[in-house]
This record gives structure tokens, C-alpha cells and sequence, in this order.
């Protein structure tokens, strides 16, 4: 299912490129802006919602997220994309409320952690299209479910990565953390993950 | 190279981020140990299911109560 194209502005757009949208909303252009939001909306509300977990406070983090941008848009220097600035905030937005709801269970320091922590228990081969496997609302579930079960200070960085697609460098700044970190992170949380799947991939495994 | 080593590089490897050096330790330890091999395609794999997902649809109603809240509390704002 997809949803509707959004409806094209009858504004003076004529490039359909974020740096003009940006530009016209600075200057106070709410259709310009209205445009970035049908444009990135999906893709917060899911960052959102895999960070804190939580369809209210995801909803809350998108909409203070959408609303911030625009109050600090003037401050935007363009020196990043748009999109990854929109992401900061969002990031920040959600944390904030897990942070609220889950405080016990959201330290963003370092676990203490061995290599042989890293070391992966499950070591038998998937299938070679494993997902086809499962109808898409059913993978949707198990790949969210799997996602719910990583420590958030995994899961965040695993989200800005592998699925909004964020450099390392653009992580690091979003989450204010550093470069080692990231990476350290980024591959825990993979194998993490990749553990967690095994249950429903491995070869041999019914449907 | 041996198994532990190959995990702590595993991420760097899979994101094309190694030098020629320890790639190839990495691909010489990969032709004789099953296991890494297995580790390293089913990691692949996990980081490609997510990548394939798409966003879904925002909830409508949660779509029209973002549109509703950034529409009267934009209108509020002071033109620049």
C-alpha cells in the first residue's frame, strides 16, 4: 500500500530540489516547508518510532521535530543536508522522551563489554532470500520486534545507519558521540540483530 | 587472522572501509573457516532485510494531526 502523492504547491517552486525548498521556507514560505514535511515525514515518524518504541511519543518527537526545524531554520547554514539536520533534531526529540519514559534503561555512556561478548552463538547458514519467506506485514513485525529487543544505545546507532542511511560522521554528530564510537556500537548492534533473526531465517527453519 | 579478529573488523569489512592489508587476511582466514563465512553472509543479510524495508505509510490520522499542529502553530509564527 502507498500512500497518495502529496499535492503538488501551487507556489513559485520551479526546482524540485531540497536546497530551494529550504531557501523558501527560511523566508518564511509555510508551503515550501509543508512540502519538506510530506517529503520526510514517513521516514522521522519510522526514526521515531524505532527509537523510543512508543507510537505516542513517536508521534509527539515527529511533530516537535517538524516544528523546531522550522523555528531554527534560520539558523540552518546549509553546510550539511537538510534532511541530516532534521534528523538531529529528531534523534533528539525522541531520546528526550525515552529518556522520560525509560530512564533506568537509557544511559547513552559505554557499556562495559568484552570481545567475547561480540562473539556470535548462532552459526548456522540462512536461506538465500530468507525474507521472501514471510508475508510483508509479518517481516515488518519480526524486523521491528527484533529491533525492540536492542539495547537503545545499539538500536539508535543501527537506525541512523543501516536504515536512514547516515554516514558514520553524521551519526557521531547527531548522537554527540564519537567516530570509535559509532562503529563499536554500529557493530554490536548488527550482531545483535543478526542473532535475533536467525530464529526465523536459518535454513530448515518452517515458515 | 583467527575468528575473534575477524569479528572486530567485521562491520569495517562489510562497509568496504578496510585497507588492502587486512582485507586480505579477512579473505584468506574467509576460504578455510565455514563458520566466519556463515557469520559474515547472514550479517550481510540482516543489514540488507532493513535496508529493502520502506517506510510505511504514516498513520492517517497521525499525518493529519501533524498537519493540523504545524498549520496553527506555524500561522502563529512571525514572518522572517
Amino acid at each position: 500500500m502507498s500512500s497518495p502523492e502529496p499535492k503538488r504547491l501551487p507556489s513559485t517552486i520551479v526546482r524540485d530540489d531540497e536546497s530551494g525548498l529550504v531557501s523558501l521556507a527560511k523566508n518564511g514560505d509555510l508551503g515550501a516547508f509543508d512540502e519538506l514535511v510530506n517529503r520526510y515525514e514517513r521516514r522521522i515518524f519510522r526514526l521515531a518510532m524505532n527509537i523510543t518504541q512508543n507510537r505516542e511519543d513517536a508521534e509527539d518527537a515527529t511533530q516537535d521535530a517538524f516544528l523546531k526545524s522550522f523555528q531554527h531554520l534560520p539558523e540552518f547554514q546549509g553546510g550539511s543536508r537538510f534532511y541530516t539536520w532534521l534528523v538531529r533534531i529528531a534523534v533528539n526529540e525522541a531520546l528526550m522522551r525515552l529518556r522520560r519514559r525509560r530512564p533506568n534503561v537509557t544511559s547513552l555512556d559505554e557499556p562495559v563489554e568484552t570481545d567475547d561478548d561480540l562473539m556470535p552463538r548462532q552459526i548456522q547458514d540462512w536461506a538465500p532470500t530468507p525474507e521472501q519467506r514471510y508475508q510483508t506485514t509479518e517481516l515488518n513485525s519480526i524486523l521491528s520486534d527484533a529491533i525492540a529487543e536492542l539495547d537503545p544505545i545499539f538500536r539508535t546507532v543501527f537506525v541512523l545507519r543501516d536504515v536512514e542511511q547516515l554516514s558514520t560522521e553524521e551519526t557521531a554528530e547527531a548522537l554527540g558521540i564519537s567516530v570509535p564510537a559509532v562503529k563499536s556500537r554500529l557493530l554490536r548492534g548488527r550482531l545483535r540483530l543478526r542473532e535475533k533473526l536467525a530464529r526465523y531465517f536459518q535454513q530448515g527453519k518452517p515458515s | 587472522m583467527n575468528c575473534k579478529a575477524l569479528i572486530r573488523e567485521l562491520s569495517a569489512y562489510l562497509d568496504g572501509e578496510l585497507g588492502s592489508e587486512t582485507l586480505t587476511e579477512i579473505e584468506i582466514h574467509l576460504e578455510r573457516c565455514q563458520d566466519c563465512r556463515v557469520i559474515v553472509d547472514t550479517t550481510r543479510k540482516t543489514i540488507q532485510i532493513y535496508y529493502n524495508t520502506q517506510p510505511l505509510p504514516l498513520p492517517e490520522d497521525v499525518r493529519q494531526r501533524l498537519h493540523q499542529a504545524l498549520k496553527s502553530r506555524l500561522s502563529r509564527r512571525p514572518s522572517v
